[in-house]
C-alpha cells in the first residue's frame, strides 16, 4: 500500500518530457525557415544553425588541405621533365595494384632514355576504378614524383575504359601541387632542394674527374 | 458558392446525364463519378503525403529534403512512382505466390474503402452510411489480415516475426480505438459520420473533457494501427530488416506504402471528423487568406518567375471577387486533417520506437482503462448538462490520468552493486 501512495506522489508533471521533446523538434523545424527564424530570434528562442545541407552541384564544400582523392604525377617546368624515373616501387607497393608502369623508356639502341639525367617511364597508367586513395604510393616514392590530387569529379558513363588514366592525364605541374596543397608542397620542395644541394658538390667534383661522363641526353621526343 | 463548388459540379454533370440516359444508367454513372473521384484523389494524396513527410522530417533534422526533381522536389513522388513501377518484382522461392500477391492488395483496398464515408465538406461525402462509424472500424481492421498474409506468404523469418508483432499490436490497439468511439454514440446517438459532424456545429467534441481524451486515445491507437513510428514495431528496420514487407519489391512494395500512408491520412481524417468538428468551422472571410497567400507565392524562390507572377496576379484579382465568401467547409476539413498529419510526422520526428512491452503496456494498462473511464465521464457529461457535468467529468478524467500514469511508472531500479569491485 505504501508503494501505491509513493507511486502516486512521485515524478514531475505528466507528459512534460513528451512536450519538451516535441517543442525541441518543432523549434528546429521553424528555425530552418528564415522568416520564422527571424521571429524566434526576436522572441529570444535559441535554435541550431538552421539548414546544414550544402547543395552539392551548385555549392561545393571547402576541403581541408589534406583532403586526397587520386594520385597524379608531378613535373617541374615542362611535361617532359617529370620526376618519375620508373623505379616501379609504387607499382609494387600499391595494395589494390592499380598502377601499371612500363619502362624505363629505351632508345633505338636499347639504352635507357634519359631526360635531365633521369630515366622516364614509357607508360604509366593508374586505374582509378581500383585506386582506393590510400596514399601509399606517395609515401614510398623516393623522388616525390607522385602526389595526391584533391579533384573528385571523375564521373564517366563506362565502368572500365575511361577510368584508366595514362601518363598524359596524370601529369600535373609542381605549381599546381603548390597551389592545391601549399604546406605539403613546401616540405617536398624543401626536401628536394636539400637533396639537390647534397648532390651538386658531388656532381661538380665528379664531373672533371670522370672527364667524359655520359652527357645528359636531352633528347626530346 | 466556393463551399459547394465540387457538389454543384457533380450536380451539374448529373443533371445533364439524367437528360440523356435512362434512370438506371444514371445511377451507375453517379456511382462511377464518386468512385472515380476517390480513385483519383487517393493515390494523389498518398504520393504527396510521402513528399510532405520527407520535407517535414528533413526540416526537423535541419536538412532540406527532396529538392532535385522539379521545384521544391515536387515531382519527386512521380519519379518514385515510376521507379517502383519499372522495378523488378521478386517473389522469394518457396513463397505462396497467390497470398504474396494478395497481401499488399488487401492492405490498399480497405485504406481506399474508408474514403467512401469521409465527409470532406458540407454535402461532400461519397456515401452517407447509417453505420458509417461501424463500417470504418470494420474495414480498417482488415489491414491486420493483409499484414499477416503478406508476412506469412513471404516465407521469411523476418517477415513472419514482423507479421506476428503486427497482429498483436493491431488487435491490442483496436480495443481502445473502438471504445474511444463509443462516447460519440452516447452523445450523438447515430453512427453516420455526417450526423457526427453536424452534431458538432455548436461545439467541437475535442473541447469537451471526454472529447479531448477520446480524441487522444483514438489518434494514438490509430497511429499504432497503421504501424507508424513511434509504434512501427512490425517493420522495425533496425531489428527486422523491413518486417512484414522484407520480401517485397517493386510495385507490391509501393502498395504496402500506399496502404500505410492512406491509413495515416484516414486516421487524421477520422479524428477530424469524430472529434475536431469535421468540416465545421467559424465563418471566416476568405479574401484575407487570399491576400496572405500573395507574399508566400511571391517569395517562392525556386518556382519559375512566370508562374509566381501569374499566381500573384491571379490571387490579387481573385481577392476582391471573394468578398462575402467564407472559408469553404472542405478547406476547413483539409486544413484540420493536414494539421493532424503534421502532428503524425512530428511524432515520428521526435520519438524513438517503443519497446514491445512498452507498446503493449500503453495499450492495455493505460489507453484501455482510460477509454473505459472516458465512457463513464461521457455518461456524466450527458446526465448533467452544463457546467456541473463538464467539471465532474473533467475532474474524473484528470484524476484517472494521474493515477494511471503514476501506477504504470516503471519501478525505480536499485543501484547496481558490482560485487568484485566493491
Amino acid at each position: 500500500m505504501a508503494c501505491f501512495w509513493q507511486a502516486l506522489a512521485g515524478g514531475g508533471m505528466i507528459g512534460a518530457g513528451v512536450l519538451k521533446g516535441m517543442a525541441l523538434t518543432f523549434r528546429e523545424f521553424l528555425g530552418t525557415y528564415p522568416a520564422f527564424r527571424w521571429v524566434l530570434e526576436r522572441v529570444g528562442v535559441t535554435t541550431n544553425s538552421g539548414i546544414v545541407t550544402s547543395e552539392y552541384p551548385e555549392k561545393k564544400l571547402e576541403h581541408p588541405e589534406r583532403f586526397r582523392y587520386f594520385p597524379f604525377l608531378v613535373y617541374d617546368g615542362t611535361p617532359e621533365n617529370l620526376r618519375c624515373v620508373s623505379c616501379k616501387i609504387c607499382e609494387q607497393e600499391c595494395p589494390p595494384q592499380c598502377i601499371h608502369i612500363l619502362g624505363p623508356a629505351k632508345d633505338a639502341q636499347g639504352r635507357p632514355l634519359k631526360v635531365n639525367g633521369r630515366t622516364i617511364p614509357e607508360k604509366f597508367d593508374i586505374d582509378m576504378s581500383i585506386c582506393m586513395s590510400c596514399r601509399i604510393c606517395v609515401d614510398v616514392c623516393p623522388f616525390d614524383a607522385i602526389e595526391m590530387d584533391n579533384q573528385y569529379e571523375f564521373a564517366v558513363t563506362d565502368r572500365f575504359g575511361p577510368l584508366v588514366f595514362d601518363k598524359n592525364q596524370l601529369l600535373r605541374s609542381n605549381e599546381y601541387f603548390q597551389k592545391i596543397k601549399p604546406i605539403e608542397a613546401a616540405t617536398v620542395d624543401q626536401r628536394l632542394a636539400a637533396k639537390a644541394k647534397k648532390a651538386a658538390p658531388a656532381a661538380s667534383a665528379a664531373a672533371p674527374a670522370a672527364g667524359q661522363p655520359s652527357q645528359p641526353a636531352t633528347t626530346s621526343q | 458558392m466556393i463551399d459547394q463548388l465540387f457538389v454543384s459540379g457533380y450536380t451539374a454533370v448529373m443533371r445533364i446525364v439524367e437528360k440523356f440516359v435512362p434512370g438506371w444508367l444514371a445511377t451507375v454513372i453517379s456511382i462511377l463519378l464518386r468512385i472515380g473521384a476517390i480513385a483519383a484523389i487517393a493515390p494523389a494524396i498518398m504520393m504527396y503525403l510521402t513528399w510532405l513527410e520527407r520535407k517535414i522530417i528533413a526540416r526537423m533534422q535541419n536538412r532540406l529534403g527532396p529538392n532535385r526533381v522539379g521545384p521544391y522536389g515536387l515531382a519527386q513522388p512521380l519519379a518514385d512512382g515510376l521507379k517502383m513501377l519499372i522495378k523488378e518484382d521478386i517473389v522469394p522461392r518457396g513463397a505462396d505466390h497467390l497470398l504474396h500477391f494478395l497481401g499488399p492488395v488487401l492492405a490498399v483496398v480497405p485504406a481506399i474503402l474508408v474514403f467512401a464515408v469521409i465527409p470532406f465538406g458540407r454535402n461532400m461525402v461519397a456515401v452517407d452510411l447509417d453505420v458509417g462509424v461501424l463500417y470504418v472500424l470494420a474495414v480498417t481492421s482488415i489491414s491486420s489480415y493483409a499484414i499477416f498474409i503478406g508476412g506469412w506468404a513471404s516465407r521469411s523469418k523476418f517477415s513472419v516475426l514482423g507479421a506476428i508483432r503486427s497482429v498483436a499490436q493491431i488487435i491490442s490497439y483496436e480495443v481502445p480505438s473502438v471504445l474511444s468511439v463509443v462516447v460519440l454514440l452516447m452523445v450523438v446517438g447515430r453512427l453516420s459520420t455526417v450526423a457526427i459532424v453536424e452534431a458538432q456545429a455548436q461545439q467541437w467534441f475535442v473541447f469537451t473533457p471526454w472529447g479531448f481524451i477520446g480524441a487522444a486515445i483514438f489518434f494514438l491507437s490509430g497511429i499504432a494501427e497503421v504501424n507508424r513510428t513511434p509504434f512501427d514495431m512490425p517493420e522495425a528496420e533496425s531489428e527486422l530488416v523491413g518486417g512484414f514487407h522484407t520480401e517485397y519489391s517493386g510495385m507490391k512494395f509501393a502498395l504496402w506504402y500506399m496502404g500505410e500512408f492512406l491509413g495515416a491520412f484516414a486516421i487524421s481524417a477520422f479524428t477530424t471528423t469524430f472529434f475536431l468538428g469535421g468540416w465545421q468551422g467559424p465563418s471566416l472571410p476568405l479574401w484575407p487568406m487570399c491576400l496572405l497567400m500573395i507574399p508566400v507565392v511571391a517569395t517562392a524562390a525556386r518556382m519559375p518567375k512566370l508562374l509566381r507572377a501569374i499566381g500573384v496576379v491571379a490571387l490579387a484579382a481573385a481577392a476582391p471577387g471573394l468578398v462575402g465568401e467564407t472559408v469553404p467547409s472542405w478547406m476547413w476539413f483539409l486544413s484540420k486533417t493536414y494539421a493532424l498529419v503534421f502532428v503524425l510526422v512530428w511524432l515520428r520526428g521526435t520519438f524513438p520506437r517503443l519497446r514491445v512491452d512498452q507498446l503493449m503496456g500503453l495499450a492495455w494498462k493505460f489507453l484501455l482503462p482510460m477509454a473505459l473511464i472516458n465512457i463513464v465521464a461521457a455518461g456524466v457529461w450527458v446526465m448533467w448538462p452544463g457546467v456541473v457535468g463538464t467539471v465532474v467529468s473533467a475532474a474524473m478524467l484528470a484524476i484517472s490520468v494521474v493515477v494511471l500514469v503514476r501506477l504504470n511508472a516503471p519501478a525505480p531500479l536499485q543501484p547496481r552493486r558490482y560485487v568484485l569491485v566493491d
